[in-house]
């Protein structure tokens, strides 16, 4: 059988710098699961060119993570959107964008979050989106709180809500987390310092946007996300 | 052109998002050879992964409605991660060479930066020996850490070792 071309396009290699190191000594967790062996170059073919599709109709949104059992989460209540494209500008619509986060006092539902902090029942603490025909996405949530880890002495994260995409191909698979404007945590945190570009660091801290804020109710933040593009120099037969 | 995104570990506490049905993809009905593929997580002491998200992606069979060719496994406290799925045929890849039949997986754990990527073959495959990718792999234990084994009718083993001497082939597209 015949594959298209663009079923083996190539793509891009990251631009040095952009992206996180495996090993990354600050990040003590990585000491025993970042691989020693360089990662073995390989070009995809149609297994990581090809990826899964998940449609609204069998995975329904769940745009407001503040409104659980009739009840209202407390903290101060946010709206992110922003546009999914790929490195040739290409809007990414359709698209299906998981979320989690800590509850505004920075405390997961998680049965492994035992940090000292109250759970809020009417957290829910996850959701779903998806791209519209243009590549934007939208939710509601309230901003998440910081919370202590054990990583080195006195450790608090940043305020972070982490996003999981898949785009259209397994190699596009982007799991990230998105920061605030102006978090004096950002500057010491071993995880958001893990990417050694600061224009790539930079570009994971959301923006606040009064255009996307809604008068009387919440404030908002813009965070566009670039999935990974093809390589544009054409392939051997 | 803009860069992409950077990545960020996926941290303790994406079991928020988990929904353990994920791990059976033939949940929907889809008929084929079932098979079971299951392993351990385990670092740089051997020590298991309790809290690593293992994503299987598969070209063959197709996605369809009734099979959505994606499943996610958490691992439990001694590293395993186990999924049902439709065992995959050969497929025609770059050039219209022959590659054997093969998954692929991401690994996401707190510790990992960024998502590993890898593939499982399947031991006894004829088409092995002519797969592009493990031919491109010299050495046989490197290669062996993309096989998975047999372990009773229908059921494939395979360990992904994070770190060490018998680590995993990790791709880079």
């Amino acid at each position: 059988m015949e594959e298209s071309e663009a079923a083996f396009a190539r793509f891009r290699q990251p631009a040095p710098g952009s992206q996180p190191a495996y090993a990354t000594p600050s990040y003590r967790s990585t000491a025993l699961r970042a691989p020693l062996r360089p990662l073995v170059p390989f070009s995809a073919s149609v297994t990581e060119s090809a990826g899964p599709r998940f449609s609204p109709a069998h995975f329904p949104p769940l745009a407001d993570l503040t409104r659980v059992d009739g009840g209202e989460a407390q903290g101060q209540r946010i709206i992110v959107a922003g546009m999914v494209s790929d490195e040739e500008g290409r809007p990414v619509t359709e698209t299906m964008i998981e979320l989690w986060q800590a509850n505004a006092a920075g405390r997961y539902r998680h049965p492994a979050d035992q940090h000292d902090a109250p759970i809020d029942p009417y957290f829910r603490g996850v959701g779903r989106v998806f791209t519209d025909a243009q590549g934007r996405y939208r939710f509601v949530s309230v901003r998440p709180g910081s919370y202590p880890w054990r990583n080195h002495d006195n450790a608090w994260r940043p305020s972070h809500i982490h996003f999981s995409l898949f785009g259209t191909s397994f190699a596009q698979r982007l799991i990230t987390q998105m920061y605030f404007e102006g978090d004096p945590l950002l500057v010491s945190d071993p995880i958001f310092n893990s990417i050694p570009d600061r224009t790539a660091r930079e570009r994971l801290v959301a923006r606040f946007d009064l255009a996307l804020t809604e008068p009387e109710w919440a404030h908002g933040y813009r965070f566009d996300i670039v999935l990974r593009g093809r390589d544009a120099t054409p392939m051997e037969k | 052109m803009q860069a992409a995104t950077a990545q960020q570990t996926i941290g303790p506490y994406w079991h928020l998002l988990e929904d353990s049905s994920w791990a059976d993809l033939t949940r929907f009905g889809a008929t084929g050879t079932v098979i079971v593929l299951q392993g351990r997580v385990l670092d740089g002491e051997d020590a298991p992964v309790n809290d690593a998200c293992v994503e299987l992606w598969q070209a063959d069979p197709p996605a369809s409605e009734s099979f959505p060719a994606f499943g996610r496994s958490g691992t439990d406290a001694d590293g395993r991660f186990r999924f049902r799925t439709l065992r995959p045929g050969g497929l025609r890849g770059r050039g219209n060479i022959a590659e054997a039949p093969h998954l692929a997986l991401a690994i996401h754990a707190r510790g990992l930066t960024r998502p590993l990527f890898t593939r499982v073959y399947f031991t006894g495959e004829a088409l092995n020996e002519a797969d592009p990718l493990l031919g491109q792999i010299d050495d046989p234990m490197q290669r062996a850490s993309l096989t998975a084994t047999p372990a009773g009718t229908g059921v494939w083993e395979i360990d992904i070792r994070l770190r060490g001497a018998q680590e995993t082939v990790f791709l880079e597209f």
